[in-house]
């Protein structure tokens, strides 16, 4: 899957947008991730994953940087999140599935916070973005 | 069977009564063709397919849509007998249609995203799960006759 010209103007203009609220973006990522995918908190047994968690925002503030320096490095998205790469395959060893629950998510809540940013056009590329993401997390894996 | 709680049947019947099944359906199937491309295989007496404008103004995509979305609009009716509801379309899709199961997955989480940007800060995290899980067990129900 290879991102277009258009596509990767897409995907910029949508973190021009929502980027500074990234942190909430983020934290509200995960929480619907949570509530939907409840297979998706065997990742944090040591999290307090209630309402409004402190620790549920810091790790969505993290997420949400990670998807910013993507878009932001675009071109070279295996570069920018090479270290990622390195510790998704070394320590955390997510299952490659829950990638695809993540992008889910997040599509949610850019639609459901910006409704008019999202035109079929931008979600195609943004859902191919999401999924290129995934795919540099998990390229190391074995 | 599938279990749901009274919440869970308030969070789908509360939706469900505001939803545009015309404009949701035909939004949520034209979606599809455009961010899963390949999905476009199933139509292709559809007419023009060729790029997101004519797919979102295409005739046949909205009236398909609105027909897939009406359909929905039986399983909600019938939640606690969805695998008989569905019988017959299930075999349809699989010895008519040669539909692979996980396009209805696809479906539904393109519908998804459609009910959270019509429904906005309505549509809040117990809400898209209750949806997950009834998209889920729609597309599940949906390949139940397969062979």
């Amino acid at each position: 899957m290879v991102l277009s010209a258009h596509d990767k103007a897409n995907v910029k203009a949508v973190f021009g947008k929502v980027g500074g609220q990234a942190e909430e973006l983020g934290a509200e990522t995960l929480e619907r991730m949570f509530a939907a995918y409840p297979q998706t908190k065997t990742y944090f047994p040591h999290f307090d994953l209630g309402k409004g968690s402190a620790q549920v925002k810091g790790h969505g503030k993290k997420v949400a940087a990670a998807l910013v320096e993507a878009a932001n490095n675009i071109d070279d998205i295996a570069g920018a999140l090479s270290k990622l790469s390195d510790l998704h395959a070394q320590k955390l060893r997510v299952d490659p599935v829950n990638f695809k629950l993540l992008g889910q998510c997040f599509l949610v809540v850019v639609a459901s916070r910006n409704p008019s940013l999202l035109t079929p056009e931008v979600h195609a590329s943004l859902d191919k973005f999401l999924c290129a993401v995934g795919t540099v997390l998990t390229a190391k894996y074995r | 069977m599938v279990h749901w709680s009274a919440e869970e049947k308030q969070l789908i019947a509360g939706l469900w009564g505001k939803v545009n099944v015309e404009e949701c359906g035909a939004e949520a199937l034209a979606r599809l063709l455009i961010v899963y491309p390949w999905t476009q295989r199933f139509f292709s007496d559809f007419g023009n397919l060729s790029s997101p404008t004519a797919i979102i103004g295409n005739p046949k995509v909205r009236a398909h849509g609105k027909k897939v979305l009406t359909s929905f609009g039986d399983a909600i009716k019938n939640l606690d007998n969805l695998k008989v509801t569905y019988s017959k379309l299930s075999e349809l899709h699989c010895d008519k249609l040669h539909v692979d199961p996980e396009n209805f997955r696809l479906l539904g989480d393109i519908l998804i995203i459609v009910l959270a940007a019509h429904f906005s800060k309505d549509f809040t995290p117990a809400c898209q799960a209750t949806w997950q899980k009834l998209v889920g067990v729609v597309a599940h129900a949906l390949a139940h006759k397969y062979h």
